[in-house]
């Protein structure tokens, strides 16, 4: 970026957080605009996480594993051992669990994007035609809450199957507070306001510690930038290897606890659904 | 923060990888790790009982041992008893032996001295009247003391 024009830090910034779309975005909500670069890399992550335990579950062997395989096993089995905990369901853990290891290992592969240097894949879009990229797809919001309308839309599903349509509109109507009729309201927004909250919490709590963090990556290459050859330049630059350093090590937890925490989080909802109040 | 279609693509695709994951990642890893602990779990209850069947074939060993200890012991005492046995016998027979050989010495010697006796008597008429005539200095006809030294013949036997 140091040729002709130099990008100033807010330029640089507001660069990397623009969204390649396939048409210009009006308003806060435009549904005829799709971002491209979120899609790519969430199919082409998902794609491939789903593939490469595909692989491996047609080579699973009962006998002594191999590393990989002792190693997607015991991701496996904690999944297994969470569901199994949350929803006691058996009939629905035959969807919910490989659900819950999707997500987590999707979430975990779009999350470790971060962990990328910041300007490799951008830079190499640009050098491709791609002007504008952002390799993080959980820090997109439009991708963590379509996950978590999905778990919404499962959640109503379960709640259905499970509850019965009768028995489920019953309870929108006389949870938490009582069946008074005069309650029936009161109990209705309250449950409304719960699964929107859920959702919405869900979704945000994901895409803000994602988002959060890519910032925060912009933040410390901005310090590596600064390098112009003054001792405070220099400084500068020292100051932003420790803290991308400090950062990326902290991240490796981050991404790994966030991707647990929306699988949990998935996990615990769907057993809401089953469960009567 | 602008929400647009992604959303939804993000949904759809969402709902995809969780199927595929049931349907093809899912269950045949279950099925290693179900078929995995059942081969563990057999392989346990399998030692197990090698464990108990060894407990069984050591007492089995300590029971042989010890029979045969017991006949061996059995074995010794018959033995000892055979060659004490053996021994009273030839020490029997050595005795009946050495009696026999001194009963014979006894009546070779009791022969010889009988034979030296009646020898002895022979000579003792001859002897008498030798022992006479040197006492009575003069000669003694022995055929006019035959009845005499006839019964002192008779009185030595």
């Amino acid at each position: 970026m140091a040729t002709e024009h130099a990008p100033t830090a807010s330029e640089y910034i507001v660069h990397h957080l623009t969204f390649l779309t396939n048409k210009k975005q009006v308003g806060l909500v435009d549904w005829s605009v799709f971002h491209l670069d979120t899609l790519f890399f969430s199919i082409g992550l998902g794609l491939l996480g789903v593939f490469i335990l595909a692989r491996l579950a047609t080579r699973a062997t009962s006998g002594v594993p191999g590393r990989f395989q002792a190693a997607v096993e015991i991701i496996i089995e904690m999944v297994n051992d969470q569901a199994k905990g949350i929803v006691h369901s058996p009939k629905s853990r035959e969807f919910v669990a490989p659900l819950a290891l999707t997500v987590f290992m999707w979430i975990f592969l779009m999350n470790a994007m971060d962990l990328l240097p910041l300007d490799v894949l951008p830079k190499l879009g640009e050098a491709a035609g791609v002007h504008y990229m952002r390799v993080v797809p959980t820090a997109d919001l439009n991708a963590t809450l379509g996950m978590s309308s999905a778990v919404l839309l499962l959640c109503l599903y379960y709640s259905v199957k499970i509850k019965g349509l009768g028995h489920w509109i019953h309870e929108l109507f006389t949870a938490p507070f009582g069946a008074h009729p005069l309650l029936w309201p009161i109990n209705f927004a309250m449950q409304l306001i719960e699964f929107l909250a859920k959702t919405v919490s869900h979704g945000m709590r994901l895409f803000g510690n994602m988002y959060a963090g890519e910032l925060i990556f912009m933040l410390i290459a901005l310090m590596g930038a600064a390098w112009a050859g003054t001792v405070g330049s220099g400084l500068l630059w020292v100051g932003g290897v420790i803290a991308g350093t400090i950062w990326a090590i902290f991240h490796i937890l981050i991404i790994t606890l966030q991707a647990f925490i929306f699988m949990m989080l998935t996990l615990v909802y769907i057993g809401q659904a089953h469960e009567s109040h | 923060m602008n929400l647009n279609a992604t959303l939804f693509a993000q949904l759809v695709v969402f709902f995809i990888l969780a199927w595929f994951t049931m349907k093809f990642v899912w269950p045949p890893i279950m099925k290693a790790l179900d078929e995995r602990a059942k081969k563990i779990a057999d392989g346990l209850s399998a030692a197990d009982k090698a464990k108990s069947d060894l407990a069984l074939a050591e007492k089995k060993v300590v029971d042989e041992l010890k029979k045969a200890r017991e006949s061996a012991t059995e074995l010794r005492a018959g033995a000892e008893k055979q060659g004490a046995q053996l021994i009273e016998e030839a020490r029997q027979e050595a005795a009946n032996i050495v009696a026999q050989a001194r009963k014979a010495a006894e009546g070779e010697a009791a022969v010889a001295a009988q034979r030296a006796k009646e020898a002895l008597r022979e000579q003792v008429a001859v002897l008498a009247v030798a022992g006479a005539e040197r006492i009575l200095r003069k000669e003694i006809n022995a055929q006019v003391h035959a009845d005499l030294l006839a019964n002192l013949k008779q009185e030595l036997k």
